[in-house]
């Protein structure tokens, strides 16, 4: 073997910007993520069946329900954004799971030495939850294309309708990475876990209308993420869909509560290995 | 006019106290450039904590650290540019392939693109994994998964290596392979190497000079040789080690530590 001619550290910082170092960190936990999904896709073939099941079942047979007043859309028709989300939601909930697993391993021990920028590292999982949060807008959306539900396809109307899965499944991480610092065991989370998932999905818009809760509950929705991003889903996926807040002030709340929810995970992921 | 070598670790009165005990106690190891320095001591005498103080994992009580004349608190980015670290626990995922586990790294560590190539296939060499390279980590022996993760934590060229129990739970062969590759790594490209550790066989063999903890206190610091006269004529570091930490008994050692060194022990198995 030829000698191994040890270089400078330092020459390898010269370089590179901060900003060009942050988005490789970032990347190289999303390829991680991704990777470890080409390796097992089995993993999303199981996430296929719950939506599957909300709207075949759930949806079929809560749209005889006359009493749902769901505007001018079929009932149908206002479920599927809701159920894209939620899918999405679900998957991105248990991500803390993941997190306190890979500290039990190890790997995140490996990470936190790296020089790797905190909030690089926190983003970058969050990104691979979004990816995996595509791959259930594939599902949904060719699973509503077979219900002939009234999807609209125009290339911006798609393209956004990504774009918000993505950001829903970050913020959804990362508050689930954040929880995942907070109570530390695989345990505690499977408990707070199921307790948070629920009052999510069941205090937002996904699958009834606000306007049908009690106030209290209104008010929970209204200060639910959820509810903003299937506003934005329903106004974009479905032919003659609309947003009750503007699809600006959803994009905006979601970014919003996305970018705090990263820097308090920046600051709290450290602390998962103490 | 002879200017000193920075050393690659010095540390001032380091303590850590959780909330019912003093983990490391006032302890002020240094260890000299391109040295194999070997913390002995048994379960729960403060090892990990230590090493984690000094790979900036955890902040201490009080005291003070220099890991390559960097400020382990003042300095934390700047320490963790330097050092490579491998846990007590698996930290290669097994998920991924060898590869894919060194590529991750070498972007976290900031290893220039046109570099990544050639250091991750000289890694693979020096570590003896370039077959397995495409294989599912999960599918690779204890010895094997060991060596990856020095790879890993070596490919940026770190000034000082952390490693926390490199050979537990290997068998005695694959151990001996751990030992002959970090001691390749040394030589090649001059890391100074901080182990822990509680076979005295690993610390007899590796290491330069050993320091042993009990209790969180260094109770004697020297190199092997030197601790065995200690312990009288013709008696064995293990002989050395209970005399200097005066126990036989076993004590110390968490629930938590020990489900944590079993599970590894049973993953590298």
């Amino acid at each position: 073997m030829t000698s191994v001619v040890p270089a400078a550290p330092r020459s390898d910082w010269a370089e590179t910007t901060r900003i060009f170092r942050f988005g490789t960190h970032v990347l190289a936990v999303t390829y991680a993520e991704v990777r470890k999904l080409r390796h097992d896709p089995l993993e999303l073939a199981t996430r296929a069946v719950q939506p599957t099941l909300w709207l075949v079942v759930f949806g079929k047979v809560m749209a005889h329900v006359r009493g749902l007043q769901t505007g001018n859309l079929d009932y149908l028709d206002f479920l599927t954004p809701g159920v894209l989300a939620q899918s999405a939601l679900f998957i991105s909930i248990f991500y803390g799971i993941a997190a306190i697993w890979e500290r039990d391993l190890g790997v995140l021990q490996k990470y936190l030495v790296s020089p790797a920028f905190r909030s690089a590292l926190v983003l970058g999982k969050a990104l691979s939850a979004g990816v995996r949060g595509l791959s259930q807008a594939v599902v949904v959306f060719l699973l509503a294309l077979a219900m002939g539900i009234a999807l609209n396809f125009h290339l911006m109307n798609v393209l956004l309708v990504l774009v918000l899965i993505v950001i829903g499944s970050a913020l959804f991480a990362t508050a689930s990475l954040i929880i995942a610092c907070v109570v530390k065991t695989r345990e505690r989370f499977m408990g707070i876990g199921q307790v948070l998932t629920m009052p999510l999905f069941f205090a937002s818009n996904a699958i009834y209308p606000v306007h049908l809760m009690p106030g209290w509950l209104q008010l929970l929705a209204r200060i639910n993420p959820l509810t903003y991003q299937v506003d934005a889903l329903r106004a974009l996926m479905i032919a003659g869909g609309s947003s009750s807040f503007g699809l600006a002030v959803d994009f905006l709340v979601l970014l919003g509560v996305f970018v705090g929810l990263v820097g308090v995970a920046a600051q709290m992921y450290p602390r998962m290995v103490t | 006019m002879s200017s000193e070598p920075i050393p690659a670790i010095r540390t001032r009165g380091l303590t850590k106290r959780f909330e019912d005990s003093t983990a490391v106690n006032a302890v002020s190891p240094e260890v000299a450039p391109r040295e194999i320095f070997g913390l002995l001591g048994p379960n729960g005498a403060g090892k990990s904590t230590l090493i984690k103080i000094l790979t900036t994992l955890l902040p201490p009580t009080s005291g003070q650290a220099w890991v390559a004349g960097y400020d382990v608190t003042r300095q934390p980015a700047r320490v963790r540019r330097v050092i490579g670290y491998v846990p007590q626990m698996l930290s290669a995922d097994g998920a991924l392939t060898g590869y894919e586990n060194l590529l991750v790294s070498a972007r976290l560590y900031n290893v220039p693109r046109r570099e990544r190539e050639r250091r991750i296939q000289e890694a693979l060499d020096l570590m003896s994994l370039r077959d397995a390279a495409g294989n599912l980590v999960r599918e690779y022996s204890g010895g094997m998964i060991r060596r990856l993760e020095i790879a890993q934590s070596t490919l940026h060229r770190p000034a000082v290596l952390f490693m926390d129990e490199p050979t537990v739970g290997l068998d005695p062969v694959a151990r001996e392979a751990v030992w002959e590759h970090v001691e390749e790594l040394r030589r090649l490209l001059q890391t100074t190497i901080l182990i822990t550790t509680h076979y005295m066989d690993e610390a007899e063999h590796l290491c330069d000079r050993v320091a042993i903890l009990d209790e969180g206190k260094i109770v004697a610091a020297g190199s092997p040789a030197q601790l065995k006269a200690q312990a009288g004529p013709a008696a064995t570091l293990e002989e050395a080690f209970i005399h200097l930490t005066g126990s036989h008994i076993e004590s110390g050692g968490s629930y938590r530590d020990v489900r944590r060194t079993r599970r590894t022990a049973q993953r590298l198995g």
